[in-house]
């Protein structure tokens, strides 16, 4: 049951109406009840901002930590004790801003960790400023006119930088992404599922996805999913404006960290 | 053995089990001493991390694992870890911290000694906190206080720093190594106990990760569960007074120092480094009326210690820094506090010293 793994008693959570993370919370905690890990031994962190208050509402030992730095408190639970299972909740301003460096030495690393990273494109908690993954033109509190630097593709920074398991689907492809954190999870090695999400509240409000379904439908009809990117593109064809890949893009055994001995 | 090589060896002793650091002189060599013993070492880590803010984190994640961790930096690393020390402090964290102090601020003197960081460990994170800092003056204490700081930080759920200098980092001196130091781990958590409810001494119940208690952990003040609860004045008060008087309020309990002459006039009061000319110029040059305070816990300050001179007619305190814990002495006493402050990287002279007790009205 999956109420077994929320904390009741921390009812009602902090998120907006119309938030895409508790769509991606449902999504994670399915998939790690189909793991069937001992909840004792699972470990959830986080650092700061909307994603990373979802390790509060879990039944379990959890690290919420500091801006960016989930991954290096992560690094030490693992490292320290490799038989525990660790997932990371985390942002694009956590992950691809303040904690870039340590996102990237991860999976160099390629330490047997799990990252869930819900991507509205925006700082929700502090009111909708531009993030690293803003995408170009779009407004914020501090791109007002419009972000102008290039944002970030996160999956393929992991890819670049070593993970074993890198995914991407958004919190309109509920099935595909269980799907996925189940195989990123048992993928020995970093694992990356990016989930890119609604934030009416912050992001939507300020560029014309005011209500939830806006964006989600924007979502869904932008994504495409890369084996049929890959069937229909010709040689040279670059991915239509505002649209972007989904699926499970990576999925090697290169050496890991943080595996236990083998006994 | 060299004094960092010894605190790598206080802390294995101690049964450190992970090490996370980042190089950064003058205290590389703890780290290089942990990566060659610690793979030979059954059930032990060491991580080089991405830099200094990462290996504190890295040090916090490995201790609620039930792991004695431990990192080793010098002042840039220091002040990049400062936001995570915080983290520690709020989470009561058992940790320890290295810190091999050189010429400051910023990239400073890489190479070169001081004790400018004294004040930094104790106020370097925001908000109001109390920490535990030890000084070594020696090889053998650079081992036996880094082995102590663990019990300490155990005992008191709270980061410990080992507060040594580049002089005693580097200085090689022939020590004993005990057949086995003492070890004290946490107060386990009770059965039923909520995960951060003080127990008479202030300092909760700790139970590791992965034993079934399901602690939510955050920095954000809270409640005795872990639960945030961020907007009550009196939750934070009372949260925040208990993270400072658990230390505090043990600050003569715990107190470990060194008293020579308890009748002296002229009293220095001395930690690290400078302890070593202070000896001299009171043990063997055997300068009359003078005396010494040496202080092996620096913070919390023992201020009682000060009243220990009845004859006192002013402390005189050498340091490596502009005069910081000066003010901390003068602010607990009525006679003449005299600071003999020198930066740049050499040590007090015995003459500087001697010097200091005639301009305080001595006769040596």
């Amino acid at each position: 049951m999956r109420d077994d793994w929320l904390r009741e008693d921390r009812l009602p959570h902090i998120y907006c109406a119309g938030c895409g993370n508790g769509t991606i919370m449902n999504c994670v905690l399915e998939a790690v009840e189909k793991t069937g890990w001992d909840k004792t031994k699972t470990i959830f962190l986080s650092g700061i901002g909307c994603s990373s208050r979802a390790p509060g509402y879990i039944l379990t030992d959890s690290l919420h930590t500091t801006h960016g730095r989930a991954i290096a408190f992560a690094t030490g639970v693992k490292m320290a004790n490799p038989s525990l299972h660790v997932v990371v909740f985390t942002g694009d301003g956590d992950l691809a801003a303040i904690g870039g460096n340590h996102f990237i030495h991860a999976c160099r690393r390629n330490i047997d960790i799990t990252v869930i990273c819900m991507n509205n494109h925006i700082y929700g908690m502090t009111g909708g400023q531009g993030s690293p993954t803003t995408p170009i033109g779009k407004t914020s509190t501090t791109t007002p006119y419009g972000a102008e630097e290039a944002p970030f593709d996160l999956a393929e920074l992991a890819i670049a930088a070593g993970a074993n398991y890198v995914a991407r689907w958004t919190s309109f492809h509920v099935k595909q992404l269980t799907d996925s954190v189940l195989n990123g999870l048992h993928t020995p090695g970093f694992s990356l599922i990016e989930v890119r999400c609604q934030c009416p509240t912050s992001y939507g409000r300020r560029n014309k996805y005011r209500e939830p379904m806006d964006y989600m439908t924007y979502l869904k009809s932008h994504a495409i999913l890369k084996e049929k990117w890959e069937r229909t593109a010709g040689p040279g064809d670059e991915l239509p404006a505002d649209s972007f890949l989904i699926g499970e893009f990576v999925r090697r055994h290169r050496p890991v960290m943080g595996v236990p001995d083998e006994a | 053995m060299q004094g960092n090589i010894a605190s790598a060896e206080g802390a294995l002793a101690a049964g450190c089990t992970f090490f996370a650091g980042y190089p950064i002189t003058p205290s590389t060599e703890v780290a290089e001493h942990m990566a060659t013993r610690m793979p030979k070492i059954k059930g032990t880590c060491f991580i080089q991390m991405e830099d200094e803010i990462a290996s504190m984190a890295a040090i916090i994640g490995g201790a609620w694992t039930g792991a004695r961790s431990m990192t080793a930096t010098s002042g840039p690393g220091f002040s990049l870890m400062m936001e995570n020390i915080g983290y520690a402090v709020m989470t009561e964290t058992p940790c320890v911290l290295v810190n091999i102090q050189r010429g400051g601020p910023s990239t400073g003197q890489p190479t070169m000694s001081a004790q400018g960081d004294i004040m930094q460990v104790k106020f370097g994170s925001h908000g109001d906190y109390s920490i535990i800092a030890l000084a070594p003056s020696s090889v053998q204490e650079c081992f036996d206080l880094t082995a102590k700081a663990f019990n300490l930080a155990d005992r008191f759920r709270t980061p410990v720093f080992l507060m040594a200098d580049e002089t005693i980092g580097h200085m090689r001196e022939k020590i004993e190594i005990p057949d086995s130091v003492e070890i004290i781990r946490p107060k386990p958590l009770a059965e039923g106990a909520l995960p951060f409810a003080p127990g008479p001494d202030g300092v909760p119940g700790f139970a590791a990760f992965g034993t079934g208690r399901h602690i939510p952990v955050t920095g954000l003040t809270h409640d005795e569960r872990g639960y945030p609860d961020t907007t009550n004045p009196a939750r934070h008060e009372s949260l925040v007074r208990r993270l400072i008087s658990k230390i505090e309020d043990a600050r003569h309990d715990i107190a470990d120092y060194a008293i020579m002459n308890e009748d002296a006039q002229y009293v220095f009061v001395c930690y690290g480094a400078p302890v070593r000319t202070v000896r001299e110029v009171v043990e063997r040059l055997k300068t009359p009326d003078t005396g010494y305070l040496q202080l092996r816990i620096v913070w919390p300050f023992p201020e009682d210690l000060l009243n220990r001179f009845p004859n006192v007619k002013a402390f005189i305190v050498p340091e490596m820094n502009l005069g910081m814990m000066a003010r901390e002495v003068e602010r607990h006493v009525s006679v003449p506090v005299i600071p003999v402050s020198k930066i740049g990287g050499d040590l007090h002279s015995p003459e500087e010293l001697v010097e200091a007790v005639r301009a305080a009205g001595g006769h040596p």
